[in-house]
């Protein structure tokens, strides 16, 4: 089956983002598609690479990261939602004259239209938030 | 899933956006009105839906001065000019928090198959048929 998979909340403060996490590396193990991850609201706070978890916890953006690697996952961040929560790629820091950048690897900024698309495209859209 | 084909080479699907959370004190009302709003470009089958605190998203005279927020309930009545025109509200909820349908703004589309006659988006739901309209999706967002 493919998924398409919504995560709308942050790192840390809730369980949505380590269960949308779990949830797409237990479909990929099953032989699954996962079209797109798409982070929303502050979902979006999953893709900072500035994030500094102590070190005998999960570091949850890392750990995107490494499965995007390997299975060439399409992480996108909602630019809307981003920009107003300070999540920044080299191009919209400096589009906005910021003197910096924070979208950890693997993690692209797009439009909620990619959003949209993951709905159309998928057999299965999984919301992971509140 | 319906198996009308689109210009866009894509598939027409039945796209629910199910709001839960009051207009205020989180954003999670303003970012689901920000996905529908571009959903309307993708040539879907968009419903709303209102639920729990959700049905405060529909209240008239909506009033953000104190707070410092804009008021952003004005663009649910632009949603006809998007051709989202299925706006299904909870009775339930509506009733436990003291409201009626009465206190709700009045949302209408114009429907161009009917001489565009003026029409109210918002249909009035029990809870069992809530659960018919979600059954009916293919695609339920949750906010």
């Amino acid at each position: 089956m493919k998924f398409g998979i919504l995560v709308n909340e942050g790192p840390y403060q809730h369980q949505a983002s380590d269960s949308a996490y779990l949830f797409t590396k237990a479909a990929l193990e099953k032989g699954h598609e996962i079209f797109r991850v798409f982070f929303y609201h502050d979902g979006v706070n999953n893709a900072s690479r500035l994030a500094v978890p102590p070190q005998d916890d999960r570091n949850v953006t890392q750990r995107w990261s490494e499965l995007a690697k390997e299975h060439n996952l399409d992480l996108v961040v909602c630019v809307a939602a981003a920009l107003r929560r300070g999540l920044l790629d080299e191009n919209e820091a400096k589009r906005n004259g910021k003197n910096a950048d924070n979208i950890a690897e693997g993690f692209r900024i797009s439009g909620l239209g990619q959003l949209i698309e993951a709905g159309i495209q998928s057999d299965r859209l999984m919301v992971f938030g509140d | 899933m319906s198996d009308e084909m689109m210009d866009e080479g894509g598939k027409v699907k039945k796209f629910l956006y199910l709001n839960r959370k009051a207009p205020y004190g989180t954003i999670y009302a303003l970012e689901s009105l920000e996905v529908v709003l571009i959903a309307a470009a993708f040539d879907q089958d968009v419903s709303l839906a209102f639920v729990d605190d959700g049905v405060y998203q529909l209240c008239k005279g909506q009033d953000t001065a104190g707070v410092d927020m804009k008021n952003f309930s004005p663009t649910y009545n632009a949603l006809g000019d998007y051709d989202i025109t299925k706006l299904y509200v909870e009775k339930e909820s509506l009733e436990e928090r003291g409201l009626s349908v009465d206190d709700l703004m009045d949302i209408v589309y114009e429907d161009e198959d009917d001489d565009w006659a003026e029409k109210p988006s918002i249909r009035l739901v029990s809870r069992t048929e809530m659960a018919e309209v979600m059954e009916q999706q293919d695609v339920i967002l949750s906010f």
